[in-house]
C-alpha cells in the first residue's frame, strides 16, 4: 500500500512522515509527493500544510495540484491536517481574503477573543469534542486533547460535514468529513498517543464514510 | 474544556548529551537525550525543548541527529534553541523534525531576521527567546531590560517594548527567562512573565526560576503565562510531570491529564 503525504513546499512534513511510518500496516510505503500522477497512484492520501491560506492555495495552483487532489479525495482516503483543512472550504478571510479549494461551502475565519486573555494563535493541547461517530475515531476516547497550532477556524455551512467540535473563544468546527475526506484542525502527528491512533485508523480505513 | 496549559521540561544539550547548568555555569551530565526525550514524553509533557549549548560546530551537527532520532520517537512538539542564526539554521533544524525554533541572540542583532523567518516556515515555528533582567531600583516603578550571553550583557532595550516588536515581526510565541531568576529555585519573576504576556496577543512561556509545584501553579495564575518551562525539578526527580499536573488542577488550572 502507497501513502502519499502532498509535499508542496508548505511546512516541515517530517513529523508527519514519521508518524505515519510508525503506526502504518506492514508492508505500506510512505512517500512525499508534489507529483498529481504519484498521488492519483498511492491508495491514501494525506494533506498537510502550514503557513498561509495565500500562499498555501498559490503553492498549490503551481503545482497543477488542485484537480488531482480533488479527483483523489473523491475516490480513495484523504486526510487534511490543519491549513489542508482550511484550505478546503470556499473562502478565508487570511491575507485580505482568498479563495480555497471549494469542496466543502463555509468560511475560513479568524480568532478574535473578546477576553484578552485568549492569545493568537491558539497553541497547545485542546479537546476533541467527537460530534459524529467516524471510523478515525475509534479507540480515541470522547474529549480526548490534540495539539492545536492556529489562528484561524473552519466554519463549514452543511452541518452534515462536522465531526468535531472544539472550543477556543467559541465553538467551531475542528473536524470535518465526506465520503472519502477526513480533515482535522489539530496535528495528530504531534498528538502523542491519541494522534496517533487517529492516524493508525486512517491507515487502515478503506471508506467511504456515511 | 479548552485549552490546557502546557508543562514543558527543558534539556540543555552540549555535544549530543544533556547537561544541565545552574545560572549556566557549573555543568553536569545527565544522560542520553532521546531516552530523556522518550521518558518524558511518557510522563506527559506537554512540549519539549531542547537548548543546544554546545561550543563546537561537531556539537550542533551532532544537534541535528539528536533532533532527527527524538522525531522519528517522540510525536509531541519539540522546540530547539541555540546558536540558530540564519534562516538556514532554520530550515535545517525543521527539516531534522523540530516544529519550532528558538531564536534568543540574533533576534537582538538582527531583528529584521524573526520576520525573514517568520515569513519564509511561518510564525508557528518561531519561538523568540527573551532573557531579561530588573534593572529598575526598589522604589521606582518595575522595569527590565534585554541581556544577551546568559545574562552577562546588557542591550538597554526595554524587555516588554522588545516582546511587542518581536510579536509585530512575527514571533509566533515568547520564552520569557527571567535571568536573575535562573537556577535560583525561587520562582518565577512574576512581574516580568505579567508585564510581558498582558502586553502581547502571543503565547508566553515562564521560565527561570522554578524550585517547586506552586511556582509552576504562580506562574499561570499570577505571570499570566500559557505554559510553564522548567528543567533541573523535573530532571532530578525531585518532581514528576504528572505531579506538576496534580497541583495546577487542584488550583483550578486546564491541564491535559
Amino acid at each position: 500500500m502507497q501513502i502519499a503525504v502532498v509535499d508542496y513546499g508548505m511546512g516541515n512534513l517530517r513529523s508527519v512522515v514519521k508518524a505515519i511510518e510508525h503506526v502504518a500496516p506492514d508492508g505500506a510505503h510512505v512517500v512525499l509527493t508534489d507529483a498529481p500522477e504519484v498521488i492519483l497512484e498511492s491508495e491514501k492520501v494525506v494533506f498537510p500544510g502550514q503557513g498561509a491560506a495565500a500562499q498555501c492555495m498559490s503553492a498549490l495552483r503551481e503545482r497543477n495540484l488542485p484537480a488531482a487532489l480533488r479527483e483523489a479525495a473523491q475516490t480513495r482516503p484523504f486526510l487534511g491536517i490543519c491549513m489542508g483543512m482550511q484550505v478546503l472550504l470556499e473562502r478565508s478571510e487570511e491575507n485580505d481574503g482568498v479563495d480555497l479549494l471549494g469542496w466543502f461551502p463555509g468560511q475560513v475565519k479568524r480568532f478574535r477573543p473578546e477576553d484578552e486573555s485568549l492569545k493568537v494563535p491558539q497553541m497547545g493541547w485542546n479537546q476533541l469534542h467527537q460530534t459524529q461517530d467516524h471510523p478515525l475515531f475509534d479507540g480515541i476516547r470522547q474529549d480526548a486533547r490534540f495539539y492545536f497550532v492556529h489562528s484561524y477556524y473552519c466554519e463549514p455551512t452543511n452541518p452534515a460535514h462536522p465531526v468535531a467540535t472544539a472550543d477556543y473563544d467559541l465553538t467551531y468546527c475542528a473536524a470535518l468529513a465526506d465520503d472519502y475526506v477526513f480533515a482535522i484542525q489539530a496535528h495528530p502527528e504531534k498528538s502523542a498517543d491519541d494522534g496517533l491512533k487517529l492516524l493508525a485508523n486512517f491507515t487502515r480505513w478503506s471508506g467511504p464514510w456515511s | 474544556m479548552g485549552l490546557a496549559k502546557r508543562i514543558i521540561p527543558c534539556l540543555d544539550v552540549a555535544e549530543g548529551r544533556v547537561v544541565k547548568g545552574v545560572q549556566f555555569e557549573g555543568l553536569r551530565d545527565a544522560g542520553d537525550p532521546v531516552e530523556a526525550a522518550r521518558r518524558y514524553n511518557q510522563a506527559g509533557a506537554d512540549e519539549l525543548t531542547f537548548l543546544d549549548i554546545s561550543a563546537s560546530h561537531e556539537g550542533r551537527e551532532t544537534m541535528l541527529h539528536v533532533v532527527e532520532a527524538v522525531a522519528a520517537e517522540v510525536f509531541i512538539p519539540l522546540t530547539v534553541g541555540g546558536g540558530i542564526r540564519t534562516l538556514a539554521d532554520v530550515r535545517r533544524l525543521l527539516h531534522a523534525g523540530a516544529d519550532k525554533v528558538s531564536i534568543n541572540t540574533t533576534a537582538v542583532h538582527h531583528p529584521e531576521r524573526i520576520k525573514e523567518m517568520s515569513d519564509a516556515v511561518g510564525s508557528q515555528c518561531i519561538v523568540v527567546a527573551i532573557d531579561a533582567r530588573r534593572v529598575s531600583g526598589e522604589d521606582e516603578p518595575p522595569r527590565w531590560e534585554i541581556f544577551t550571553h546568559g545574562g552577562r550583557n546588557p542591550t538597554g532595550l526595554d524587555a516588554v517594548e522588545w516582546a511587542e516588536h518581536m510579536a509585530a515581526l512575527g514571533a509566533g510565541e515568547l520564552l520569557v527567562t527571567s535571568m536573575d531568576r535562573d537556577g535560583m529555585q525561587q520562582g518565577f519573576d512574576l512581574e516580568l512573565t505579567r508585564a510581558v504576556s498582558d502586553a502581547v496577543p502571543i503565547p508566553v512561556i515562564a521560565s527561570g526560576g522554578v524550585g517547586n509545584l506552586d511556582h509552576l501553579v504562580d506562574g499561570i495564575t499570577q505571570g499570566h503565562a500559557d505554559a510553564v518551562l522548567a528543567a533541573s525539578i523535573f530532571h532530578f526527580g525531585t518532581y514528576s510531570i504528572s505531579g506538576a499536573k496534580a497541583v495546577m488542577a487542584k488550583a483550578g488550572i486546564e491541564v491535559r491529564d
